[in-house]
């Protein structure tokens, strides 16, 4: 074990993620907070700390996001941090949380996430124009979906996956999303729709995205002897890894997330896992878009580079399969308010370590899981392993 | 070699670029009802936290020390008393004013909460904290339901 | 939870009623300029383009051609040693077809970007650029693209003082 103290997370909460909701940023904190704190069966003034995560001001519109929602995220007069990596700030924040308690400086961490992206006009799209070098990338009307273009195309050339063979993933995660309560867009759909939808920027289309969206999540995190105290269902945080690559993004080979490999095997050290693919019995890998899903697999080491389409295609992720992969849906389905994703990825391994799951349930007592996020300019890599 | 400086400042470059982003942003739950009670009823309202005796103006859904929901709303009225001021002689863009503005911070009476609004009918060297003041509202068909329903605090008796 | 919990918090409203004005919302507008210092590599390379050239710079213990150049060498962590020229040639590394702008509506035409390895840098070094006098749907992993830069009297010292890039006759 690494850290003064073994942590545990004893409670989660989650608001609904809808494309505009009508709850302000602090309200939607507040909600999954407080929904968080419920579950725990603790109050605000049994917590000590808040660590916060949001991805940029620009989609709130309140450039000191933070601290406008410190009262809603349970905040006041507390010690508090804000952390942001890109998409990799909804993970990364459980485990600024981890430190806070592993440190044996606190005994209890709420964790809060929230993204309201729907008041940038004329579409949250626009605030990701600004993400960019301004000298050498911005001149060109760079977008966010050219480099995620970029990387699939990349990823599909490398290994002569076919976009047949990605839809596959985008079916397959919509359709778990119609068993969760909070999800945006939870639908039956096939290869034919995926293929047929859109072109955004070839190779990606319309369904191969996960949407914008509002949303918050929350999660209560305490040490052992607290921990134990309150409840006989703790899950374990054994393993946190983090990693960011060069932002020379285009000196890079995009086919394969090293960074990802990275930081999962500092969080695989941690928790003592010597074979993942055997180990790991249910995992929430980052998937705003549908390729995301299989490049993270193979980033993760659940299986060898190329090989994730095969798997998807011969059922192993599904959530009867050997190795079920985002069984809630993941960001295609459930939604994609940036930070809160990601936290919603821990929500959902920490509720079926617990068989709380409900319709989600992944069969045969899952005991070890693991929710990964990703960031920035294709650079970050966050991963948390659970265990009950 | 490359940590060699720039000695001729010709050779200095710069990259103008700008960040334009319009924004909608909802109310909120709270902060809906708070609006639409401006615009509708020239009502300020309140909420209060019985657990921690706190009214809270302008009011919202969660109380910030017990983290209780906030369920009894009440009409606080439109006095109160200036707390701090401010006043203002030069606009955004850093350009003199016509005339002076002043800023004050408003608590409005009988509640924890206050609001920032500007104070016309009285000449700045005379305002005082701790001098009462009343909100003067818009004429109904010009409310919008934002903060500049109410138009600005005037001194009251 | 999810089986315990038996309601999810959140009020949704619907975006036509919210552009509609159907919605109580506040409409403000943030407006920010900036100017960039380029920095030192970065204002010798924007030159270096006004020229017509496309500068790296060299670290003598990765041995790395690096394209854009810089004044430390962020793998080794020293400060690079020296400029050279790279080509104004490449291979396509990787490329995407936007038919989107940025702010979500569609493109008359569409973009074709590139991510073109540079002859010259070492193996890897990609800029970002775009492409035409190419029909989208023929454009190749590999294929050796070439600059058309911007006549010298219109050049102003910009990364799109290369237009674009085109696919490479072979002589």
């Amino acid at each position: 074990m690494f850290g003064k103290k073994r942590v545990a997370v004893i409670g989660a909460g989650l608001t609904l993620f809808r494309r505009n909701m009508k709850e302000t940023g602090r309200e939607m904190c507040w909600e999954a907070s407080n929904m968080a704190l419920d579950q725990a069966g603790l109050e605000l003034k049994d917590i000590q700390s808040v660590a916060y995560g949001s991805a940029p001001d620009a989609f709130d519109g309140i450039h000191m996001k933070g601290e406008n929602m410190t009262d809603g995220s349970g905040a006041w007069r507390k010690p508090f941090s804000r952390v942001y990596v890109g998409g990799g700030t909804g993970v990364f924040s459980a485990e600024a949380g981890w430190w806070h308690v592993a440190s044996g400086l606190f005994d209890t961490c709420l964790v809060v996430a929230e993204e309201k992206m729907s008041p940038c006009q004329p579409h949250p799209a626009q605030a990701f124009t600004t993400i960019f070098d301004p000298i050498m990338d911005r001149p060109h009307g760079t977008t966010l979906i050219w480099i995620f273009s970029l990387e699939m195309h990349r990823y599909m050339h490398k290994h002569g996956i076919k976009k047949e063979q990605i839809a596959l993933v985008s079916v397959k995660n919509k359709g778990n999303a119609l068993d969760h309560p909070c999800a945006q867009l939870g639908a039956k759909i096939t290869v034919e729709d995926v293929l047929n939808s859109e072109i955004m920027a070839w190779p990606v289309q319309r369904l191969d995205i996960s949407p914008t969206s509002d949303g918050a999540a929350a999660i209560v995190l305490a040490s052992e002897d607290v921990a134990k105290k309150l409840t006989d269902n703790p899950v374990w945080i054994d393993g946190v890894g983090w990693c960011i690559d060069s932002t020379y993004w285009t000196n890079r080979d995009l086919y394969y997330p090293d960074y990802v490999e990275c930081a999962a095997r500092m969080a695989y050290k941690m928790a003592g896992i010597k074979n993942p693919p055997k180990e790991i019995d249910v995992a929430e890998p980052y998937d705003p878009f549908d390729y995301k899903e299989l490049h993270h697999m193979e980033g993760l080491l659940l299986c060898k580079k190329g090989e994730a389409p095969k798997l998807t295609a011969e059922g192993v992720t599904q959530r009867d399969g050997d190795l079920p992969i985002n069984p809630s849906g993941g960001l295609l389905g459930v939604g994609n308010p940036i930070a809160a994703a990601g936290l919603m990825k821990v929500c959902e391994i920490f509720w079926q370590l617990r068989g709380e799951a409900g319709k989600r349930q992944v069969p045969g007592d899952p005991r070890t899981g693991l929710a990964q996020a990703w960031g920035d300019l294709m650079q970050y890599g966050s991963v948390i392993v659970m265990r009950k | 070699m490359s940590t060699e400086k720039i000695q001729d400042s010709r050779e200095i470059r710069h990259w103008p670029d700008h960040m334009e982003t319009d924004y909608l942003y909802t109310l909120g739950i709270a902060g809906e009802r708070f609006f639409q009670e401006i615009k509708k009823n020239g009502k300020i309202m309140g909420a209060k936290c019985k657990k921690c005796s706190i009214v809270y103006v302008p009011p919202r859904m969660y109380c910030e020390k017990c983290f209780n929901k906030l369920e009894e709303w009440m009409n606080v009225g439109t006095k109160g008393v200036i707390q701090t001021y401010t006043v203002a002689h030069i606009d955004l863009n850093g350009d003199k004013l016509e005339k002076p503005m002043i800023y004050a911070m408003v608590k409005i009476d009988d509640t924890d909460g206050g609001l920032i609004h500007k104070v016309e009918g009285i000449a700045p060297e005379k305002v005082r904290i701790g001098m009462k003041v009343e909100a003067v509202f818009k004429p109904k068909g010009k409310r919008e339901g934002s903060i500049n329903d109410i138009s600005h605090f005037k001194p009251a008796k | 939870m999810s089986a315990k919990i038996k309601e999810f918090p959140g009020e949704e409203v619907k975006l036509a009623d919210l552009k509609a004005g159907k919605i109580p919302a506040i409409r403000d507008r943030a407006r920010a300029k900036y100017v960039f210092s380029a920095g030192i590599a970065m204002s010798k390379f924007l030159n270096e383009l006004k020229k017509g050239k496309i500068l790296a710079s060299t670290c003598s213990k990765c041995g790395r051609i690096m394209v854009p150049p810089r004044m430390f060498c962020e793998q080794c962590f020293k400060p690079t040693d020296g400029w050279t020229y790279v080509r104004d040639t490449g291979t396509i590394n990787t490329y995407s077809v936007p038919f989107v702008a940025g702010d979500a509506s569609r493109l008359k035409e569409p973009i074709i970007a590139i991510v073109v390895d540079l002859d010259g840098a070492s193996p890897g070094m990609g800029i970002l650029h775009t492409m035409k006098e190419v029909d989208w749907k023929k454009v190749k992993f590999g294929m050796k693209v070439k600059a058309m830069w911007k006549p010298e009297k219109e050049r102003t010292g910009a990364i799109t003082d290369i237009k674009y890039f085109k696919p490479l006759k072979e002589e």
